[in-house]
């Protein structure tokens, strides 16, 4: 009785709400939250397919834990960063880092 | 009893409170203007999704996604807010254009998605209650067995990048002299 289609629709809507906030956010912060947003919804898919899909494994738990501690890195280097920009510049705003024009 | 196709039974249900705990959770944090809010709002999201993982069988990463997200990242992300402690948070936006062309964007993106997954042709065949794939209650040995047999050296390969990304955290937040 269990069907994988509303796991797709909520991992669907979780990534759209993370890329609007990448999209309309300010602060770094945030914007590293809603990334985390993304490859959460990213993670759901995969656990979804594991047990649901057409060809169940385990494979698919294994991809999600690797996705898992790449974001843990993608955090600490993130916040790392924030923090010696911060110690620069004093903004965590987006929109005032702009040394780098075209 | 049937909704929208699907039968109610008592997973359909927790599935559906913890979607909206998730969805709720994701939109308070858009909306709110404080940023310390907006990274406490998020950690409804990935409790939340650890839910998800449980209802999926999948006891281990729904552990990790605790442990991690729920636990490390959220204090991580409060500690980098108080630390860069900002004066009035998140008032002012991008200018109405930019979040108008954003919403569409997204609004775009989404239905394309739902009408991708509503509409698609696989034949999805509606899964036992049983997981095929591993014996019930036994998911953390076959996570173990797959980590450590098929997958041993993207595992180690793995542990290098991350004392690279702690090791290179350190350096990059360092004071210089």
């Amino acid at each position: 009785m269990v069907q994988i289609t509303p796991y797709l629709a909520l991992a669907a809507i979780l990534f759209s709400l993370g890329l609007y906030g990448v999209l309309t956010k300010r602060n770094i912060i945030i914007v590293l939250v809603s990334v985390e947003l993304m490859l959460n919804a990213a993670n759901i898919n995969l656990v979804a397919f594991a047990r649901l899909g057409l060809n169940p494994s385990i494979n698919g738990q294994v991809f999600a834990l690797f996705s898992l501690v790449i974001a843990a890195c993608e955090v600490a280097v993130g916040l790392a960063l924030l923090i010696s920009l911060y110690r620069h510049r004093a903004t965590s705003d987006v929109k005032e880092i702009n040394l780098l024009k075209w | 009893m049937n909704f929208l196709g699907y039968l109610i039974t008592g997973q359909f249900v927790a599935f559906f409170i913890l979607a909206l705990i998730v969805i709720a959770s994701a939109i308070l944090m858009l909306n709110f203007n404080k940023v310390m809010y907006m990274a406490l709002a998020i950690g409804g999201v990935f409790v939340g999704v650890a839910g998800i993982f449980f209802l999926l069988n999948a006891e281990f990463i729904g552990i990790a996604q605790v442990l991690i997200y729920a636990g490390a990242i959220t204090i991580l992300m409060l500690f980098a807010i108080m630390l860069t402690h900002e004066k009035d948070g998140e008032s002012n936006s991008k200018g109405w254009i930019h979040e108008t062309a954003s919403f569409v964007f997204v609004a775009i993106l989404l239905a394309g998605l739902m009408y991708g997954i509503r509409t698609s042709t696989i034949n999805w065949s509606p899964a036992s209650d049983e997981p095929s794939a591993w014996p019930v209650g036994q998911n953390v040995e076959a996570v173990a067995a797959s980590l450590f047999q098929t997958y041993t050296i993207p595992f180690e390969v793995v542990s290098v990048l991350l004392i690279v990304a702690l090791v290179g955290a350190v350096v990059l937040a360092r004071k210089e002299e």
